[in-house]
């Protein structure tokens, strides 16, 4: 063993340094951050400057906040163990039920409410139908995805329902603001990254999701109401898709029955891009907006520099498994900076 | 003379058809180091689950400081002063040793309803101290425990059962799959909570363990105790002949 005088000089001055690489590398959103910079950078080039032009970010940022908001509530859930695959058929049956009231008659907020209240329900009978029965959530939400789906098909009788357009406080949703760079759900979606980040990083409510996910036996025996933290997420996850979907309904003017179909795999592919793990216990709100952008920004890229646009598909599938790989090379290479503990 | 910290009586637990444990009396003093020894399936596991809030017991009493008590869950036990110390199940592997030392019990700056925001810089500083009080060394409460090696993640345990004042400590097989020199520094910890007058209880399969760490050892056969006495007063070989 050498002197620990020597070891000090040595290795002294390149700690602070080392540790700081190292605890980069363990963030779980980095490879999704690094990617989203490369993808940028790229379509910037391949489109001649249109890619960061002013109108084209306001078009990606428009479409931003839709599927951003199911894929946080999808990530919250995922990082506390569980999986919900019904956010497609949720997206589209809340906007599709205050269509309907709006057209019976009952005025916006009631009506609002209301289909709050459905995507509640819905995520509670996620929560309980899964852990009263203890079967996987995997099983639990393909069934609501389907029962949802059609519920919401029944309900419209097949057409989209015409939207009372001049009920709906549209400035609150969809309306452009600050000179038209933004629309409101921008500004409510940003409010969302905040409050979200802010709850996994900051309160004990995150620190129990996390440890929930991250080994269950050790939360339950430190007595962290496990099935609560489970519940919350679940509701959370629901509303958040309803809400998503209703901003997206107002601003296209019309609710279409099958609208969110296989969003459910965008939010899974934006969640595990931006760092989430598919075990639960890892990642954060931040990474999985990260994760949904970069979704949107090929999207958009593609279209940009005229690639056929059925490569999209091709594009988020490559990404996916390219991410998780990355993130899991980018830990290891953590790990392998040896520091004493 | 002060009534013993825990006092059981007529304990009985049953699981489908298995009477797992059959009428335990036990007291237990403030202060002691007990060894809980006994063959797989012994009741002992029963015995402490019980204790620690994660089974509910099907008859008997439980007295803590003289007062009965029903421990109907983790928390309630913690409340009463009895922290366990799993063999796997008392860490996350993917947070902090400062997160990990406070879950569930997180000092908050403020809350609504039980949930609020975390006081983060009281967390690292306390965890600092109470991991150095049990003569652990680890550079950073930020390090994550899965890069932790298994003795340093008992000793976490421990601090935080340290910390949190515990009166009774419960390690359940807290030397599992360690190795001889981290199975010494485990065993030095159980030894430093002797010192300190904290009431132990050490479940272990290796009766040298008990022999070395603890004063009194109690073993159980068919949910049943069948012997009890002072680590002086026994050997080995007698353990060995009643389990």
């Amino acid at each position: 063993m050498a002197p620990p005088s020597s070891d000090l000089t040595a290795a002294g001055p390149k700690l602070p340094m080392k540790r700081a690489l190292k605890i980069y590398l363990e963030k779980p959103e980095l490879a999704g951050i690094l990617l989203l910079v490369v993808l940028m950078a790229f379509f910037e080039v391949r489109s001649h400057g249109v890619f960061l032009s002013l109108q084209n970010i306001r078009g990606v940022l428009g479409l931003l906040p839709e599927v951003g908001a199911v894929t946080i509530g999808f990530a919250m859930l995922m990082i506390c163990g569980e999986f919900d695959l019904s956010v497609g058929s949720v997206f589209a049956i809340m906007p599709m039920s205050i269509a309907l009231m709006l057209n019976a008659g009952v005025p916006f907020w009631p009506a609002f409410a209301v289909g709050v209240a459905i995507c509640a329900v819905i995520g509670f009978l996620n929560a309980f139908i899964t852990l009263r029965f203890d079967i996987p959530s995997f099983i639990t939400t393909l069934g609501m995805l389907f029962m949802v789906r059609s519920l919401t098909i029944v309900m419209s009788g097949g057409f989209p329902p015409l939207l009372a357009t001049d009920k709906v406080p549209m400035a609150l949703f969809t309306g452009f603001i600050g000179g038209g760079l933004f629309r409101a759900s921008f500004i409510w979606f940003v409010a969302l990254v905040l409050l979200a980040s802010a709850i996994m990083s900051m309160t004990n409510f995150g620190n129990w999701i996390r440890a929930t996910g991250g080994f269950i036996e050790a939360a339950r025996s430190m007595g962290i109401p496990v099935g609560r933290v489970k519940f919350s997420c679940f509701m959370i996850c629901s509303i958040l898709a309803g809400l998503a979907g209703t901003v997206q309904v107002f601003r296209l003017q019309s609710p279409f029955p099958n609208l969110g179909e296989s969003l459910e795999l965008q939010a899974i592919a934006g969640s595990v891009i931006g760092g989430v793990a598919l075990t639960g216990g890892v990642g954060t709100a931040f990474g999985a907006v990260v994760g949904a952008l970069l979704i949107r920004v090929i999207d958009n890229g593609l279209v940009l520099s005229r690639i056929d646009a059925n490569w999209f598909k091709f594009a988020i599938g490559a990404l996916t498994v390219f991410a998780v790989v990355g993130n899991s090379w980018l830990r290891r290479t953590a790990r392998r900076i040896k520091l004493e503990v | 003379m002060l009534a013993p910290i825990i006092s059981i009586r007529g304990l009985h637990k049953w699981y489908s058809g298995v009477h797992a444990l059959n009428g335990i009396d036990l007291d237990i003093d403030s202060g002691q180091a007990i060894g809980l020894v006994g063959d797989n399936g012994a009741g002992k596991s029963t015995l402490i689950k019980v204790l620690s809030g994660v089974e509910l017991p099907d008859g008997g009493e439980i007295r803590v400081e003289g007062r009965p008590v029903a421990i109907r869950s983790p928390r309630s036990a913690m409340q009463l002063g009895i922290e366990t110390v799993y063999q796997y199940n008392s860490l996350v592997p993917n947070m902090s040793v400062a997160r990990n030392l406070f879950i569930g019990r997180e000092p908050l700056r403020f809350s609504v309803g039980g949930v609020g925001v975390m006081n983060q810089r009281k967390m690292r500083r306390d965890s600092t101290r109470a991991i150095v009080d049990v003569d652990l060394h680890l550079r950073s409460p930020d390090t994550l425990v899965a890069e932790l090696s298994g003795g340093q993640r008992q000793g976490v345990a421990i601090a935080r059962a340290m910390y949190f004042k515990s009166k009774v400590l419960i390690l359940d097989e807290p030397t599992n799959h360690l190795s001889v020199r981290e199975t010494a520094k485990v065993l030095g910890f159980v030894k430093g909570l002797a010192a300190q007058k904290v009431t132990t209880i050490l479940i272990s399969h290796n009766l040298h363990h008990v022999f070395v760490s603890c004063e009194r050892v109690v073993a159980m056969a068919r949910g049943k105790v069948v012997l009890d006495k002072s680590v002086a007063e026994t050997s080995i070989d007698e353990i060995v002949d009643v389990i």
